[in-house]
This record gives C-alpha cells, sequence and structure tokens, in this order.
C-alpha cells in the first residue's frame, strides 16, 4: 500500500441559496487516494461531482459553504485554515484543480510566459524571470509542448493544445494531487486523446502524485483511472477499481449508469440499453431515506424510511444499499 | 413500407456552402454527394468543424445552398419562395442539440402539443379528441399528460425536454427527421431512452431519420448507414457495420481509435502531441 | 398571474419604485383638490420669496385681537434677529478701537454686547486711525441701534390733510394669534422669479412632464419597435434601408434636429403635446438599433428554427417568439424613453425652445426661468432644487420597476 495523499472524511458543504435554503450537494463523502493511483468519480449532472471538486480544495467562497469534516493532504488538515491561507499555501503547491472551462478562463491579452510567472511569483515572490523562463522551456519539453507556446497569446492556440497549456501551468509548482473536472469534454476526440495522455504523463513523472478524474463519460474514466466512485444526489453509492465498477456494478443507479455505456465495438450495436426513469431528488429537498429509491427498481418500504450508510463488500469495495451484493447479483442477472 | 425502403428520400449532388464575409471565405461543405433511402437511419459522424452542422441546416431548407443540388424523393429541391419552403418544412422536423433553447420559454407544454395538432389540420378537432391525441403522444414517450399540464418545458428535465421534442414530431408525423446532436447535452441514463424512442418513432409513423453526431458509438448503435465528415467532406460512407467494424480510410480509422473503449484496450501509445 | 404579481410586490427594490411614482401620482391628483389656484398664477410682487408662512401685516395689525405675552427672550431674538453677524462684527473692531479688552467682548450674547457699545460709543469721538466714512457707518449703525432698542414700540396714524392723526400703538408685547389672522399663505417652496408658488406650480409641472415624457416614450418605442423587428427579422433590402435611415439619424445629433424642428415650429404653435411629438419623432433610433441586435440574435435560435420547419408565419414568429423575448427589453427602453424625454424636455425649454411659457409649466420651463434669473448664483435653491429631486425620482422609480419587472416577462424567473 501507498502513502495516502489525500484523505477525506465525512465531508459535507452546502450551497445558501438566495431564498436562503440549504443544498447539501457534497453530503458525507469519504474518500482516500494513495500516491500514484488515480481515482474517477463518476454521476450525472446536478449529482454534485463539480461541487465536491470545488469542497476539495478547501476554499470556499459564497454561495458554497463548509459545514464539516475533514481534508487531510498528506498528513496536514486544510479544512479548518481560513480561505487566504489556503490559496498562499494550499492551491497550486499542495492541490491545482483544471476546471471544466480551464481554457477559456486565460486572460486573451497576456502571453502564456506571464500567466506561468504569475504562479511562481505568487509563491516565491523573489524568482528570477529568466530562470522561471528556462523552468517553464524544460517543462514544456518534458510534457511534449513546444517552446514557442510560452510565447504566444491564448487565443492563437487551437483547443486542444490550451488545454494542454492549462494543465502544464496548473501543476507547475508540481502539486501532490490534481483535480481535474471534466477536463476533456468539450475537445474533439483527437484532443481528447492528447489531453488524457498529457494526465496519465505528469503521473507517470511524478509531477503530480495522485489524480482525482470528474467526468459523466464512463468508457473516459474505465479507461483513465484506478478507482471509481459514483455519485448521486450529493453522496458516493458505490466504491470500487475501474474494472469492478463498470463490470460488476453493485448499485441500482450504477448498475443503470453502466448499462448504458455506448462504444463503437462490436456487439454494443445488439445490446439492450438500461435506462433509469424518473429525475434526481431536488436537493433542496432531499426525500428520506436512500436518495435513489423513487427511481429504484428494488425498492422495498425500508429504503424510504431508513437511512443507508455504505456497506463493504468483497474486494475492497463499498455500496450504499439495503440489499446484500448478492441478492443483487441475482436479481440483475435475472433482469 | 416495402416500397418505401427502396426509395430514395433525401440525396444530394455535389453540395457545397461557402460562407462569404467580405473577402473571406469558408468552404463549410465541399462538393458532397450522399443518398439517404427512405425508413433508414442515417447518421452523419465529424468532430467539430467538419461541416455536419451546416449540412443539417441546408437539408432543413435554413440555408440556402451555394452550388450543387438536393433532391426530395427524386425530384429537385425548390425552396426559393416561402410558399414552397413552408410545402417541403411540412414533411422534415428537427430536435435540435440544447433542449433549453429549443423551446420558446412563453409556452406551456399543453400549447406545444396544441400547436402540433394545429398545424396538421386538427384544429377543428373536438377538444377531448385534442386532449386524447396529446395523451397518446405523451404516452409514447414515457411522459404522462396529467403532470405536463400547465407546466413550462424549463421546468422538465433536459431529457424530459427532448422526449417532449420526440413527443411533437410524433404529433406532426413528418416524412424526415433530422435529429442535431440530440442527446449530447443529456446525461447518460436518459440518452439511451431517447435513442431507444427514436428508433420507436421511426418504426411508428415510418420515417427517415438522419442522426448528426459527433460520436461514433452512438451512430454506430442507432444507425444503418453511416456517413463519416472531415473538413466539409464526406471520406466514407457505407453501411454501419462496414463503416465502424471495418474502416477503410485513415481518418475513420483514428476516429474510432481516438474514442475510449471498454473491452479492448484503449491504445494511447499512437498520440502525436505535434498535432 | 396572480402569484407573479404577488412575488413582484414582495421584491423591496419594486415596492420602493412603485411607492415614489404612486405618491408622484397621487400628489399630481390630489393636490390640486386641496389648492385649487392656478399653477401660474402671480402672488408674489418681487423674486423669490424663500419658502415659509406668510401673514399679512394690516390684518395681523388691524383685523385681529391682539395679545399682550410677557415672553423673557422675545426681545433678545428680535435683536438677535436683527442684528447680523457682520453688524456684530464691526462693532467688535469699534469696541476694540476704543480700547474695550478683547476678552471682555462676547459678540454671541446679543444684550451684553448692546449693554457695551450704549456705554462705550461716542459719536462725537474721533477714533484714530478709522476713516470718515467708517466713523458714518457707525453712526448709521448705532441709529439702527438706537430704534431696535426702542421700547414704545410703533404707532399707527392716518394721515388726514396732512394731519397725522393716532389710530393705535403696536408694542414690543403685542401678538397676534395666527389662526385669527384672515390672510395667511403658506408657500413651503416659496416664490420664483415671477412670484408664482413653486409648489403649485412644481406639481403641475410634474403631471405635464409626465405626460411629455409618456407620450414621447410611447411614439419613440413604437417607431423603434417596429422598425428594429422588421429590420432585424426580415433583413435583406429593407434591413439596409432601415439601417440607412437610423445611422443618418444617429450621426446627426438628435438634440440638433430637435432644436431645428422646435424652432421651426412658432412658440405659440409649440404646446407639451406637439412638443412631445417632436421629442418622440427624434428619439426612436437606439431603440431600433437595440431591438434590431437582439431580434438578429433570436432569429437563428433553435427554437425559432423549429417553428419555421413547423410552418408558422412570418408574422406569427416575430409575435409570439420574438416578441416576447424581447419584451422585457422593450419595457426598459420604454421607461429610459420616458426619462429621456423628461431631460430632452428639459434641455429644450432651457435653451428656451420648449413648450409656450404661458400655458402650463413644466419641469424644463421650471429650470428655465430658475436658470434665466440666476437662481443658482443666488442661492435660492427652493426654485431649482426640488425640480432636480422630482426629475431624479421619476427616473429613479421607473427604473427601479423597470429592473423588479424581469420576473414578470421572464417565465424562467419565476419561483
Amino acid at each position: 500500500m501507498g502513502k495516502t495523499i489525500l484523505k477525506v472524511d465525512n465531508l459535507k458543504t452546502k450551497y445558501i441559496t438566495r431564498y436562503n435554503e440549504d443544498v447539501y450537494a457534497v453530503n458525507d463523502v469519504s474518500l482516500e487516494v494513495e500516491e500514484g493511483k488515480s481515482l474517477g468519480i463518476a454521476g450525472e449532472s446536478g449529482c454534485g461531482k463539480s461541487t465536491l471538486a470545488l469542497s476539495l480544495m478547501g476554499y470556499y467562497f459564497a454561495p458554497l459553504h463548509y459545514v464539516s469534516g475533514d481534508i487531510v493532504i498528506d498528513g496536514k488538515n486544510i479544512s479548518s485554515l481560513e480561505p487566504d491561507a489556503v490559496r498562499q499555501s494550499v492551491l497550486g503547491q499542495e492541490i491545482a484543480y483544471i476546471p471544466q472551462s480551464a481554457m477559456n478562463a486565460l486572460n486573451p491579452t497576456r502571453k502564456i510566459i506571464n500567466f506561468i510567472e504569475d504562479v511562481v511569483l505568487a509563491h516565491e515572490p523573489n524568482s528570477d524571470k529568466k530562470e522561471i523562463r528556462q523552468l517553464a522551456e524544460t517543462r514544456f519539453e518534458l510534457l511534449g509542448l513546444p517552446k514557442s507556446v510560452l510565447d504566444h497569446y491564448p487565443v492563437e492556440l487551437s483547443g486542444g493544445m490550451k488545454q494542454r497549456t492549462v494543465i502544464a501551468i496548473s501543476v507547475f509548482l508540481s502539486p501532490k494531487i490534481l483535480i481535474a473536472d471534466e477536463p476533456s469534454s468539450a475537445l474533439d476526440v483527437s484532443s481528447q486523446k492528447m489531453v488524457i495522455k498529457m494526465l496519465l504523463d505528469l503521473m507517470d513523472r511524478g509531477l503530480v502524485k495522485a489524480m482525482i478524474f470528474i467526468t459523466h463519460e464512463l468508457p473516459l474514466l474505465y479507461n483513465v483511472t484506478d478507482d471509481i466512485m459514483v455519485m448521486y444526489a450529493g453522496q458516493i453509492v458505490e466504491k470500487g477499481t475501474a474494472r469492478q465498477t463498470v463490470f460488476d456494478p453493485l448499485h441500482p443507479y450504477s448498475k443503470g449508469l453502466m448499462g448504458s455505456i455506448i462504444v463503437p465495438e462490436a456487439g454494443v450495436r445488439n445490446s439492450k440499453l438500461s435506462s433509469i426513469p424518473g429525475v434526481p431528488p431536488n436537493l433542496k429537498h432531499p426525500p428520506q431515506g436512500c436518495q435513489f429509491a423513487e427511481r429504484c427498481k428494488y425498492v422495498v418500504e425500508e429504503c424510504k424510511t431508513h437511512e443507508i450508510s455504505m456497506r463493504p463488500a468483497e474486494g475492497d469495495r463499498a455500496y450504499r444499499c439495503i440489499f446484500g451484493e448478492d441478492v443483487l447479483r441475482k436479481a440483475y442477472n435475472n433482469g | 413500407m416495402a416500397d418505401e425502403t427502396c426509395e430514395t428520400c433525401l440525396s444530394g449532388t455535389n453540395l457545397t456552402k461557402i460562407y462569404a464575409f467580405g473577402k473571406s471565405r469558408t468552404v463549410a461543405v465541399d462538393n458532397i454527394n450522399f443518398c439517404f433511402n427512405a425508413g433508414q437511419v442515417i447518421s452523419i459522424v465529424g468532430e467539430s468543424g467538419s461541416g455536419k452542422t451546416t449540412l443539417a441546416k441546408m437539408l432543413l431548407g435554413l440555408t440556402n445552398v451555394t452550388s450543387g443540388q438536393i433532391y426530395f424523393r427524386g425530384k429537385p429541391l425548390d425552396i426559393s419562395t416561402s410558399k414552397k419552403r413552408k410545402e417541403y418544412w411540412k414533411s422534415i422536423q428537427a430536435i435540435f442539440q440544447d433542449p433549453y433553447s429549443s423551446y420558446n420559454i412563453f409556452t406551456k407544454i399543453d400549447d406545444v402539443l396544441l400547436d402540433c395538432i394545429h398545424l396538421r389540420g386538427g384544429r377543428k378537432v373536438p377538444k377531448e379528441e385534442k386532449i386524447a391525441m396529446m395523451e397518446e403522444a405523451c404516452r409514447f414517450v414515457n411522459l404522462k399528460f396529467a403532470e405536463l399540464t400547465n407546466k413550462y418545458p424549463f421546468e422538465l428535465s433536459g431529457g424530459q425536454m427532448q422526449r417532449l421534442m420526440i413527443a411533437r414530431v410524433f404529433l406532426l408525423k413528418p416524412k424526415i427527421l433530422l435529429a442535431d446532436e440530440p442527446t449530447s447535452m443529456i446525461d447518460a441514463c436518459s440518452r439511451a431512452s431517447i435513442l431507444e424512442m427514436l428508433l420507436k418513432l421511426r418504426d411508428e409513423i415510418n420515417m427517415t431519420l438522419i442522426f448528426i453526431t459527433h460520436d461514433i458509438g452512438l451512430a454506430y448503435f442507432i444507425s444503418d448507414e453511416v456517413y463519416i465528415m472531415e473538413h466539409g467532406k464526406i471520406v466514407e460512407s457505407g453501411s454501419a457495420d462496414e463503416v465502424i467494424l471495418n474502416p477503410k480510410e485513415a481518418y475513420t480509422k483514428r476516429l474510432i481509435n481516438d474514442v475510449p473503449k471498454i473491452y479492448e484496450p484503449w491504445d494511447l501509445s499512437t498520440v502525436d502531441y505535434h498535432l | 398571474m396572480r402569484n407573479t404579481l404577488k412575488s413582484i410586490f414582495k421584491d423591496g427594490k419594486f415596492r420602493l419604485g412603485f411607492g415614489i411614482l404612486v405618491f408622484l401620482l397621487l400628489m399630481i391628483f390630489l393636490y390640486p383638490l386641496f389648492v385649487p389656484n392656478p399653477p401660474l398664477e402671480i402672488i408674489g410682487r418681487g423674486t423669490f420669496f424663500p419658502p415659509g408662512v406668510y401673514v399679512s401685516n394690516l390684518d395681523s395689525v388691524s383685523g385681529a385681537p391682539i395679545y399682550s405675552l410677557t415672553l423673557a427672550d422675545a426681545e433678545a431674538k428680535r435683536l438677535a434677529s436683527k442684528l447680523s453677524l457682520e453688524d456684530r462684527a464691526e462693532m467688535k473692531t469699534y469696541l476694540l478701537a476704543v480700547g474695550v479688552p478683547e476678552e471682555q467682548i462676547n459678540i454671541e450674547d446679543t444684550a451684553a454686547l448692546l449693554a457695551l457699545w450704549a456705554e462705550k460709543y461716542d459719536p462725537k469721538l474721533n477714533v484714530k486711525g478709522m476713516i470718515f466714512a467708517k466713523l458714518q457707518y457707525y453712526r448709521r449703525l448705532n441709529d439702527k441701534l438706537v430704534s431696535l432698542l426702542d421700547s414704545e414700540g410703533l404707532i399707527l396714524a392716518r394721515e388726514t390733510d396732512g394731519v397725522l392723526e393716532k389710530t393705535g400703538q403696536v408694542l414690543p408685547l403685542d401678538y397676534v394669534n395666527i389662526g385669527e389672522v384672515s390672510s395667511v399663505r403658506v408657500l413651503p417652496l416659496g416664490t420664483d422669479n415671477f412670484g408664482r408658488d413653486v409648489l403649485t406650480e412644481l406639481v403641475k409641472a410634474t403631471g405635464v412632464s409626465l405626460q411629455i415624457g409618456l407620450i414621447a416614450g410611447s411614439i419613440a418605442t413604437a417607431i423603434g419597435l417596429v422598425l428594429g423587428l422588421i429590420s432585424g427579422y426580415v433583413g435583406g433590402w429593407l434591413d439596409d434601408l432601415i439601417m440607412f435611415f437610423t445611422n443618418l439619424l444617429i450621426v446627426i445629433p438628435s438634440l440638433i434636429i430637435l432644436i431645428l424642428i422646435s424652432y421651426s415650429i412658432s412658440q405659440s404653435e409649440r404646446g407639451p403635446t406637439t412638443i412631445a411629438i417632436v421629442i418622440g419623432l427624434t428619439s426612436w433610433v437606439w431603440t431600433t438599433k437595440a431591438v434590431r441586435a437582439q431580434v438578429i440574435s433570436l432569429r437563428n435560435r433553435d427554437h425559432v428554427n423549429l417553428s419555421k420547419l413547423s410552418g408558422h408565419s412570418t408574422a406569427s414568429i416575430i409575435l409570439r417568439d420574438i416578441l416576447p423575448y424581447i419584451a422585457s427589453y422593450v419595457v426598459m427602453a420604454f421607461i429610459l424613453q420616458i426619462s429621456s424625454a423628461i431631460l430632452a424636455e428639459a434641455s429644450l425649454s432651457i435653451l428656451g425652445l420648449g413648450p409656450k411659457t404661458t400655458l402650463v409649466p413644466t419641469l424644463g420651463l421650471m429650470m428655465n426661468w430658475a436658470m434665466i434669473y440666476q437662481a443658482h448664483i443666488l442661492g435660492k435653491w427652493w426654485a431649482y432644487f426640488p425640480v432636480i429631486v422630482v426629475i431624479a425620482l421619476i427616473t429613479f422609480s421607473m427604473n427601479l420597476i423597470n429592473t423588479s419587472l424581469d420576473q414578470i416577462f421572464n417565465p424562467a424567473l419565476r419561483e
């Protein structure tokens, strides 16, 4: 077992709407990422996966608020830090974040090298600009980006190149953990592949020690990460290795999700896709008991009244359901 | 149905669209030829900038053709006057990518469906019958009409909105349905049911389904025929099994290779950083 | 709909804006019921009477019963109010010159100062280093002080054949009850340069200006909306033509056109309605441009494309798929047009090209009069400041209402 890089215990964060209602978008989430491992987070839009990414950084600003729980990065608890302290000593150095639209976040009037200077100077105000440039050149070469990119403006780069540049800037200070939130979903498949290769390269070369990868594209997640976590209505409903989660899902929601995978491979054409009826619950007024109960085929009366907690399953995995794994597998086999 | 399947529904010869602005000219669709058979599901696959959406707009008659000719049921398509255009639009319908911008936010769901009935000459039908028709359309897409009355479309989820779109098409009964990335903004779970409903609708009203997508897996799943587009040109076409499982062109091979898979390993070694 | 109305009335911004507007409208309608005087009636002989309660001197002396009140501070108050700061400073200068130590002089304490003056002032004394004119001034000041200190009061007399006959006396202790004086006029905002009651005039002017704004705003918005819709949705040569005229009007500042048109209509023909129409006809340009831009961005939206494919006519698409989307924008433009028309009328009137001055007042005319008679230089704030406040209130309230109306127009924003 490797060293634990990120450990999150019972993290709970909420949004406060403008009508002063609480929306628990991340509800009781625990996770652990070891050195050299990557964790995937899957789920439909609105399930709280992007909010989880924001919450993991420990940098909260309205309307997102911290409620309870611990975030420990490499032995250092950051959940109790002030926002300014988080910005100065955690972001960029300990944890880097690439949001979905990162490539559009670059100021169009500045050159790429200026952004890198900003990043370095923010953490080490006395750095020499020449040295930064040298460092940037070696780093870009290492990551397969042409040196000339440094002197370009963001608009002069193609979408894929821009996204890779943003990633290179984000990890310039070699953070311990990288959180990538749908880094490739706005890109074409060929650019997507480049971005993914780059992320995996970063891990291989040890520039980041661990990665959290968030996407709704399951085939992508299956190919990129070691472990997969499935989120539903702000909660984790299943945790396991990528293989287990995709080919042997336990939670009825994961089962439905995995049954909707479409890939251009023989056999897919004649397979029956599964779909889940209904819509996710409104997190302003979450239902009692299991959040998925309303849409679940196998629901029993108890699901709607009892709080369901995560239960372990064979093969070092866990899921949130009232039924045992054998019962579920049998039910799935019978259709 | 048997006589319909061999009939050509839409075809095009040397179709070209050039966007000109001042002195700059952009060739969006470059001299393409195609032949869509009636009753089939045809996919047009391409990355962004391949010209697939421009082609869709030309097929819908929403934008002019620069050169070349579209044939509708064997005859040259003439949409030069607004009257002829309206006549053509009786046979073609569309579902667009973004369900949130596809609805008039000021129109309630009842009126959206009622409008379709009126457009198909049902203005004088008694009210009970209209409601029965709307209920049938909603049942077709697994929605409950009683729960939708007096609501606005944007109160539904994205998947439900796209299903309501299918209900519209069900009432309008066009000869051709053009679906432009209808599932790309929708969650995986709802995507499956929408694809199923599109196929069911094709069988129900015997229409041609033109499915435009960037997702080659999706195209493989749904279509009988696949057209692959690159930079405004059609690089490969043929039956879905032929094109996807046995691609001949390098571009098609690359496209399929670039998509992550689950049964076979995803080959990342071919990535060329200097593209 | 009722719920929507309820929810916008919960909005603080809307309530404030709506409240201000209702208050102004109530003023316009209710005030004439209580003060039925014509707004342009000249009641004051003289310019710029300050705000206050005006009591007829004659009626207070001869009409009302006189009461004697012994109020200790009454005399001091009268002296204090008559003795200006400059006079006091001059008195101090004199007293210092005749050798009174500075710490003994307190110019705040009127009684002590007067006592000191009476003791030290000598009209015959030739103060060293003081010019003759200054001495003369002190003599006059002394006369004034002596008459002030007079406790005999005033003797009222009537002249018959060159002979004065005493008819009565007003003592310093004499008071009248203001309720028993037959002629009292309250002028809360004083009078303007022509001696007209500013408040009555202002209330009327607010009504007339709102009317001008409404007419001009409706005309400008209607023209702008129709041209913008046609130009944006239909496009082609029609768009080119409309844009040609619009651009033509944009490069010529509308104020100049306004001035030219106003000037070409003789002043006797220029009523408020004429001015409103002229303003409306010259200010539709920006509405056209903005509506056109909005329509162009809507024209290629999916719901419009779908509507076309469904076979709806152009008119029906414009009415059902375009107009509702820009409704909130058009209302906003309308509200802005109203306030800018009020301002345009004000600028025209300030230049002397507004409606004829004999008929009704407008906010602009009031500003014009105040400016011509230099109210701002003379510090007669009541002649222009309330007008500015009213213009600001109208614009402010309309903008508040506008921003909170978004909820009505956009169902996606409703709860």
